[in-house]
């Protein structure tokens, strides 16, 4: 009976926000598809109302199904018969439920079955399965690959494809990790060979660490040039479960996120058709693949401090000690009001950059069809440039709560919490890898740091800034200001030094400081549009300007002589 | 393969299940404005049975068709959603304090109007009365043979219908001719969601009474898109004896209602699965009830 949309009324404020009646008019072209298909909006009104809708759909299979699977699942997981997954009986039916509900391809245009949502409300349903079982929204997220094809596949594979994830229910990988080709990608092996008697691309090797390996259509990333060692000589194929050619080795015995299987894949001239161009596979197709995937992950984590949060409030509310709710002490509600500001703010951050990368995208479809004005193809550029220093961003400061918070959740509980009796045992278990897969928070850090060397991130703080405020939130907009002077202060000296060394040592630093600043913004102007985030904007300005004093004092004193210190054994 | 052509009888109930101090009014009757409108839950069971004949047999139809006031068009609309194809409402102050007998005679009288079907399908009892008779009335009134406390539509061939019953002590598997009316149990698999392209297909799906008391943006839609018109009928759309029909046409009557006050704050349903009895452990044993 529980529904996890309509019980949360940030995310139907988030849904309203301003900029998603210009997001909706683009991707609906106008409104015209209303004349092809039936379940095409009217208007923006119309669209708001579908998505609001859907949602509540989201909501209730969550609250009614995934989210009381969950425990069975992580108990369960997932196992392998005759080289193939078995899902845990739980994610079965998860998958079901969302699939009869028309939840895949919500993102994919609707001539191929999909719902043709922006990136916004799918996002938002991403962050709601994960609030249920961040295992899940693994599964379920990996549509996202969809996009990938969408964006860069031919007609035809379109075509072949994207009603399949729509209509039938396939699920996806990317197959990309290798033993030897973790972070470095360019060191992929997997091999594809031209066959001329099949006139079929061959895959051969190995890839590990792939979640939901055993999907019905993956895409892998394999080097097609043979004696080449870096990028340049990978491509993009899809392979089709149909084909046959990939066994499941094992799946990894993991710490968390149980019921997303993760695979040992085996190659054996498997075939593969290839994705656009020769050569781009790493260089262009998986770039755009991990920038999808790790606003993916962002959502998950922003899920998962919903779900922490929200154990760690009943709990404190009913556990009683010295004759009252715990959550009455100072130490209890305080650790509960941080854990909520840094909620409310990662995801106004998430949205935010969900909304950045709906512009461009959108931007890029239309672009295909027509040529753009030259306005047009200006906010494209600008928004694409929002959306690359944002992603990183969001995933590194987003994923970093929720280990946070789920560390906090089960800190309130206390002895009880590191008992298997209650769920905070299990969100912290599947919090633990947000910030370590699509890229660890260190390489979300060099992602993000040209934000901070560019200047892109001050830039766009200083639209934040010029934003007109109510008058009684005047003074939380001025201690932002002088925050901002902090910021700029540590990013003029750091880079002055004009040494790669001493900014790649103070990166996560500078990252963060523009991360709290940049969210601190965002709350102060949710604020202004509605009140229910005041408590959250207070707290975790104070919160964040701590911060941001404390990084600044560490940069103040800190020379490229000081390096050395560091380094113990090399 | 044609397909079956399916009516599914549903009622929308006041949700008893989470009654609050307003739930009964001074008199004894139950206040519904103070409680929500829902799809009765065992209709939901019977759609959903209703569904898999459709995902098994495509070119299967299903209708709704309810009796209730105006805003009953509420649980058409939730079908539909769900995979219904479209909704009767039966409406008319006519049907006014209908008890069981005077409501399987209004609906036995629109189905004969409808004629032509495979098989009703029904929940077996609603949550507000609790009587498990409108379905089996249906039947008699039709002449038709009636298959109660269904859990599963096992198989379906030509005009041969296998079904797996859920009775007090154990199962039973039993055959019939169509057509015939099945009731189905709350045992019987949960109705799936509603999907998210039948929900924005029929959103704005609506009664003609609805629609002239709205202010529909898009009213061109409806000469469009047939499928947005939920048929509405009245008493004067269906054959009937006025004599038989509401307040007049039900013996039923209520002498006196009693407001029960239950000691126990809160029940809870504890299903026989091992989730479920570690959890009631547990329980036991923190609150020193045993062990």
């Amino acid at each position: 009976m529980a529904n996890f949309y309509n019980d949360n009324k940030e995310l139907r404020f988030h849904l309203q926000h301003p900029l998603m009646e210009k997001i909706v008019r683009l991707k609906e072209r106008n409104f015209t598809e209303k004349e092809k298909f039936d379940y095409a909006p009217m208007d923006y009104e119309d669209a708001f109302d579908s998505f609001d809708k859907v949602l509540e759909v989201v909501g209730e299979i969550c609250g009614d199904i995934v989210a009381p699977n969950a425990e069975s699942i992580d108990a369960e997981g997932p196992h392998v018969v005759d080289g193939h997954v078995i899902y845990a009986r739980g994610t079965q039916e998860n998958i079901e439920a969302l699939n009869k509900a028309g939840l895949m391809g919500m993102s994919l245009p609707r001539t191929y079955g999909g719902l043709n949502f922006p990136i916004v409300p799918y996002i938002m349903a991403a962050d709601i399965v994960s609030r249920a079982d961040a295992g899940f929204v693994n599964i379920w997220g990996l549509q996202d690959c969809a996009e990938t094809i969408n964006e860069f596949a031919s007609e035809e594979q379109k075509a072949k494809y994207l009603p399949r994830v729509c209509n039938d229910g396939d699920t996806m990988a990317m197959d990309l990790t290798e033993p030897d080709a973790g972070s470095d990608l360019q060191a992929v092996q997997l091999k594809a060979t031209w066959d001329e008697k099949k006139q079929t691309w061959l895959l051969n090797g190995v890839k590990r660490f792939i979640t939901n390996g055993d999907g019905h259509i993956s895409l892998v990333l394999a080097r097609s040039e043979a004696g080449t060692k870096d990028g340049r000589g990978l491509s993009m194929f899809i392979y089709d479960k149909k084909n046959g050619g990939v066994t499941v080795r094992r799946i990894e015995h993991k710490m968390g996120i149980i019921g997303s299987p993760t695979c040992e894949l085996v190659f054996k001239d498997a075939p593969g058709e290839l994705v656009g161009d020769r050569k781009m596979g790493l260089i262009k197709y998986v770039m755009a693949l991990m920038n999808g995937a790790r606003l993916g992950i962002a959502a998950q984590s922003v899920g998962v401090c919903e779900a922490a949060y929200r154990e760690g409030l009943q709990y404190a509310k009913e556990r009683m000690q010295f004759g009252k709710a715990i959550i009455r002490f100072p130490a209890v509600y305080e650790m509960l009001a941080t854990m909520k500001a840094k909620l409310d703010a990662s995801r106004t951050l998430l949205y935010e950059t969900a909304r950045f990368v709906d512009m461009y995208k959108t931007y890029m479809h239309i672009s295909e069809e027509r040529k753009l004005e030259k306005e047009e193809r200006d906010e494209m550029k600008q928004y694409q440039k929002l959306a690359d220093i944002f992603t990183p961003l969001v995933k590194g400061m987003a994923s970093e709560y929720s280990n946070q918070l789920a560390y906090d959740a089960i800190q309130i509980h206390g002895g009880s919490g590191f008992m298997k009796d209650y769920p905070v045992e299990r969100i912290y278990r599947d919090a633990r890898i947000t910030s370590i897969y699509e890229g660890t928070t260190q390489l979300q850090v060099v992602a993000a740091i040209r934000g901070v060397t560019t200047g892109a991130y001050l830039a766009q703080i200083r639209e934040y800034e010029a934003e007109k405020v109510a008058p009684e939130l005047e003074y939380m907009h001025r201690s932002l200001i002088i925050l901002t002077d902090d910021y700029e202060q540590a990013v003029k000296k750091v880079t002055a030094s004009n040494d790669n060394e001493f900014v790649d040592f103070h990166a996560r630093r500078l990252v963060e400081m523009a991360g709290h600043i940049i969210m601190s913004y965002l709350l102060l102007l949710d604020t202004n549009r509605d009140r229910m985030f005041l408590k959250s904007a207070k707290n975790y300005i104070a919160f964040g300007k701590a911060q941001v004093k404390a990084h600044a004092e560490f940069i103040r004193s800190s020379e490229l002589n000081d390096l050395g210190m560091y380094k113990y054994e090399m | 393969m044609k397909g079956y052509k399916i009516i599914v009888l549903a009622k929308q109930v006041p949700d008893t299940r989470n009654v609050g101090k307003d739930a009964m009014k001074a008199d004894g009757t139950v206040n519904r404005a103070a409680l929500p409108a829902i799809f009765n839950p065992e209709d939901l069971n019977a759609l959903e049975q209703a569904l898999r004949i459709k995902d098994s047999f495509p070119g299967t139809t299903i209708t709704i068709l309810t009796m209730g006031p105006g805003r009953a068009a509420e649980i058409i609309r939730e079908g539909m959603f769900r995979g219904a194809d479209d909704g009767i409402l039966l409406t008319d102050r006519a049907f006014a304090g209908s008890d069981t007998l005077a409501t399987s005679y209004a609906l036995g009288q629109a189905l004969k109007k409808i004629k032509d079907f495979d098989i009703i399908i029904a929940g077996r009892q609603a949550i507000d009365g609790d009587t498990a008779q409108v379905g089996p009335q249906v039947a008699e009134k039709l002449g038709l043979p009636q298959v109660t406390y269904v859990e599963e539509v096992k198989e379906i061939t030509g005009k041969k219908i296998i079904m797996k019953r859920r009775l007090e002590r154990g199962v039973e598997i039993v055959s019939c001719p169509l057509p015939l009316v099945i009731t189905v149990n709350s045992s019987a698999p949960d109705c799936r969601a509603r999907n998210a392209k039948l929900l924005m297909k029929y959103k704005h799906a609506k009664t003609v009474t609805e629609l002239q008391n709205s202010n529909e943006d898009y009213m061109h839609l409806y000469n469009d898109r047939p499928y947005l018109n939920i048929q509405e009928w009245t008493v004067s759309d269906i054959e009937s004896n006025p004599e038989e029909l509401g307040l007049s046409g039900s013996p039923t009557k209520v002498k006196t209602v009693e407001n029960v006050v239950l000691q126990a704050k809160e029940a809870k349903i504890i299903t026989s699965a091992d989730n479920d009895i570690d959890q009631l452990m547990r329980e036991l044993i923190e609150s020193h009830t045993i062990g």
